[in-house]
């Protein structure tokens, strides 16, 4: 089971990890991502190349589903302007057993991180605004996945 | 069969700086690279100019693939100019 969304619309982690939890398996992993206040942000906006955005996302999970055996794999990416505190993505995985699931939700964030075409700007409180730069580390730990 | 015209998109401050998110062309021929396409469109405005200075600073995708900035064009219909991605 290998679900991927993006929308506008925020999504209950709760819920999701719930019905992660009935696929049978005995570890469930996640990660969500969150809108991080670093003192005068107010927002951040999320632009995505919507004819690409899904695609690339489906190749990431179809990725992590050929390397580790998962019983669930759930995506969900938020597009549009996210205030502080907001949540931006969600990464669930269901496995039978910790490793696996943990393995794989690492590696799904991190790759998701340096393929989906995501651009966060930042909105601060003064109203000013500057699109945020790409981070070389964020580039060096999805490398760290690429098999030998 | 040769597309007739090429689209592009722009993201992020790519956008910003051309001052639109799309434009239509005429399909460049299938051997121009997307860089030596990028030479020609820094000509068309400042804004272009200074959209497309930075090479290092800019990913391409043709027909919603990554491809390098040496590719050749070929027969894609849509080439997409942007900065290196920051979701998650």
């Amino acid at each position: 089971m290998i679900s991927v969304s993006v929308q506008a619309e925020d999504f209950d982690p709760g819920a999701e990890l719930a019905a992660l939890e009935r696929l049978g398996g005995g570890g469930i992993a996640s990660f969500t991502g969150i809108v991080r206040d670093d003192g005068a942000l107010s927002a951040l906006h999320l632009d995505h190349y919507p004819a690409m955005t899904r695609g690339q996302m489906e190749r990431v999970a179809a990725e992590a589903a050929a390397r580790w055996p998962l019983l669930g794999l759930r995506v969900i990416h938020r597009y549009g302007t996210l205030p502080v505190g907001a949540r931006i993505v969600f990464v669930g995985t269901a496995s039978l057993s910790r490793v696996p699931a943990l393995e794989a939700c690492a590696f799904l964030i991190d790759w998701l991180k340096v393929s989906a075409p995501f651009w966060k700007r930042e909105i601060r409180a003064d109203g000013s605004g500057a699109w945020v730069e790409a981070k070389g580390e964020d580039d060096a730990r999805a490398a760290g996945w690429e098999k030998d | 069969m040769m597309p007739a015209e090429l689209r592009l998109l722009y993201f992020a401050w790519v956008r910003d700086r051309v001052g639109a998110g799309e434009e239509r062309i005429a399909h460049p021929g299938p051997d121009c690279t997307v860089a030596a396409l990028l030479d020609r469109l820094a000509g068309e405005s400042a804004g272009h100019a200074a959209a497309f200075a930075d090479r290092a600073r800019l990913r391409a995708a043709l027909d919603q693939d990554y491809v390098p900035l040496e590719s050749p064009i070929g027969d894609a219909r849509e080439l997409a100019i942007f900065p290196p991605v920051t979701g998650g």
